[in-house]
């Protein structure tokens, strides 16, 4: 392996590589961030991962800068897979602590882990996250804290990382230690058209989602709960909320919005021509 | 999968071949040609004519040898003794055709891509759009939830120069950004905003469940053929609903709503359990008279129009002629 290869001949050299500064800055590996040594000293944080792990003891030296195993090529390469494996599973519990979520932060506003790829999220950054806190289960996946929606990395270098090494919790807890960081809400959504008409069968499912959403924030009010959707949405919604109570009155439902569309539609026509 | 009559090396599919331009469908001649579809197009691009020619591969050779010969012819009757001022005058229009050159391909890509967005929602153009969704030319969709969906190439808007073209995925009904940023370069308008929806309109026998490495089937099963407001209930955003809502957890206990930081957005993502519940019109007709026999024949015989043999459907769609316009209207079945 080209990165083993690399380890060794600098180990090699009067200059120190620290193996997690290499970890890290390898290609396919930019959503770690680095554990401190201190984390990884307390035997505390590191409860029953020697389980988990093979050749857990020469894993964890390596991954201290503190290997010095003389062995062959191929016992080498094990434990380094070792190391890798006992890493993420590190990771996945040091993101959650006070310094890991202000790492990952701050990773975060860098858009390391990439942009949303929903139109409508207009770039919003995303976290890496795991669909299991089991290792081998599920590669890592994104989430937005816009759309609340999780979405599969570009790159096959990242859809090859196990999720567990991210976890379930970790983007959930950064935004409960960081309230402030919640986005805001947008009600902006992509409605399918032909001819500046919608269709049928979207928009009525549509309609029953925003009657979803409307029963949702007359909850959170009674509650006095803040639901996060800026102002300007609010009043659209209102307009939602009025439009679904006129077309319940007039049990016609596409009627008003088509005629609506109708009147749009004429004047792209118009300016076609 | 080029239905164009062109040689090889026709512009057209030099443009198409181009990187970043996987998207486009091969324009065929005999649609340019008909003036009918180019209507309006004229107002909206400089040099119209040229850029036209320059897509159609004709050669205008023939009207600039008129007009340099007109130029020659000028030139001697003005006087012979000016041999310098004729030179120069040459010399500035080889250069004025050189810098047109440039302004005339731009024109050309403009003009073609505003045919294309026509191209692709008439009957030959969306087939052709077909085999290009069939064989995954547009990519699949991100989201997680909806397991590789293909997706097709939308735009936000049908004027160009607004925004770059994304892709809509029909089983979440989201538009998304291409993942690969030499799309970016790609105006959305050259696909415009009806064709993703006019698709699911022409083709509703796909099963969009199918993912993007696996083979698209026509829906075959009986069960699954019910009809809602317009399109099989199987194919009304198979990538919503239960199950396919993303729940925030914290160690495996969910998040609460009432939480500053809990769930918003959840309703996006959500879809109605039992999918007849959208199908307003039949609960309507069902609401309103349930007492009379009349009435509950009414509402099956509707049941019965709205089943399509699916194995023909797109045949028959294929056998009648005019534009995808006249397309029993989807929906309508269900209108009462």
């Amino acid at each position: 392996m080209a990165g083993m290869d690399d380890f060794v001949s600098d180990s090699d050299s009067d200059y120190t590589s620290y193996w997690r500064d290499w970890f890290i800055s390898s290609r396919g590996n930019e959503y770690y961030c680095e554990i401190d040594e201190d984390y990884l000293t307390d035997r505390f944080n590191l409860t029953g991962l020697n389980t988990e792990v093979q050749y857990y003891q020469y894993a964890l030296d390596l991954i201290t800068d503190v290997f010095d195993l003389d062995c062959d090529d191929e016992m080498r390469e094990t434990i380094e897979k070792s190391a890798r494996h006992l890493y993420g599973l590190i990771h996945a519990r040091y993101i959650v602590t006070t310094r890991g979520l202000a790492k990952m932060l701050e990773k975060y506003k860098k858009f390391d882990f990439g942009k949303c790829p929903r139109v409508m999220c207009h770039s919003h950054p995303l976290l890496p996250m795991g669909l299991s806190d089991v290792p081998h289960q599920k590669a890592v996946k994104l989430y937005c804290a816009r759309c609340e929606d999780i979405y599969n990395p570009k790159s096959t270098r990242h859809s090859a990382i196990d999720g567990a090494y991210f976890g379930t919790s970790f983007h959930n807890i950064l935004f409960q230690v960081y309230p402030a960081l919640v986005p805001q809400k947008t009600t902006e959504r992509y409605i399918p058209r032909v001819y500046g008409f919608k269709v049928h069968a979207a928009a009525a499912l549509v309609r029953w989602q925003h009657k979803d959403r409307a029963e949702m924030r007359r909850r959170l009010r009674k509650m006095e709960v803040e639901s996060g959707f800026d102002k300007l949405d609010g009043e659209e919604d209102e307009e939602d909320e009025e439009e679904d109570d006129d077309e319940e009155l007039e049990d016609a439902p596409e009627q008003n919005p088509a005629a609506v569309v109708q009147y749009r539609g004429a004047g792209e026509v118009a300016t076609l021509q | 999968m080029s239905t164009s009559s062109g040689s090889p090396e026709s512009w057209i599919s030099s443009f198409c071949s181009l990187l970043g331009h996987e998207y486009f469908a091969e324009v065929s001649e005999e649609f340019i040609e008909d003036d009918f579809n180019l209507t309006g197009l004229q107002s909206q691009v400089t040099m119209y004519k040229e850029a036209l020619e320059m897509i159609l591969d004709v050669e205008p050779e023939d009207d600039e040898d008129d007009d340099d010969e007109e130029d020659e012819d000028e030139e001697d009757i003005s006087g012979d003794g000016r041999d310098g001022l004729a030179g120069r005058h040459e010399r500035r229009h080889h250069s004025r055709i050189a810098s047109d050159l440039s302004v005339i391909e731009s024109s050309a890509e403009m003009l073609y891509g505003l045919i294309h967005q026509r191209y692709i929602c008439s009957r030959a153009g969306i087939q052709q759009m077909s085999e290009k969704y069939e064989l995954s030319h547009f990519g699949v969709c991100p989201r997680t939830n909806c397991n590789q969906t293909r997706t097709l190439p939308v735009g936000l808007s049908d004027t160009p120069g607004e925004d770059t073209v994304k892709l809509f995925c029909p089983s979440c009904l989201d538009v998304y950004v291409p993942p690969n940023s030499r799309f970016q370069t790609v105006d959305g308008a050259f696909f415009g905003r009806t064709f993703g929806a006019l698709f699911l309109l022409t083709f509703p026998d796909y099963d969009l469940t199918k993912s993007g490495n696996e083979q698209l089937a026509n829906l075959t099963r009986a069960d699954e053929m019910v009809n809602i407001n317009g399109m099989w209930a199987r194919n009304i955003a198979p990538g919503l609903g239960k199950g396919r809502v993303y729940e925030p957890k914290i160690y495996g206990f969910r998040v609460s709503e009432l939480a500053r930081s809990g769930p918003r957005m959840q309703w996006l993502r959500k879809k109605p359990d039992e999918i007849t519940v959208l199908d307003e019109a039949r609960q309507f007709g069902e609401d309103g008279e349930s007492d009379d026999d009349d009435e509950s024949m009414d509402v099956s015989g509707r049941a019965v129009a709205g089943r399509r043999r699916p194995g023909n459907a797109r045949l028959k769609r294929q056998a009648q002629n005019g534009s995808p316009m006249a397309i029993e209207a989807n929906g309508a079945e269900s209108e009462l």
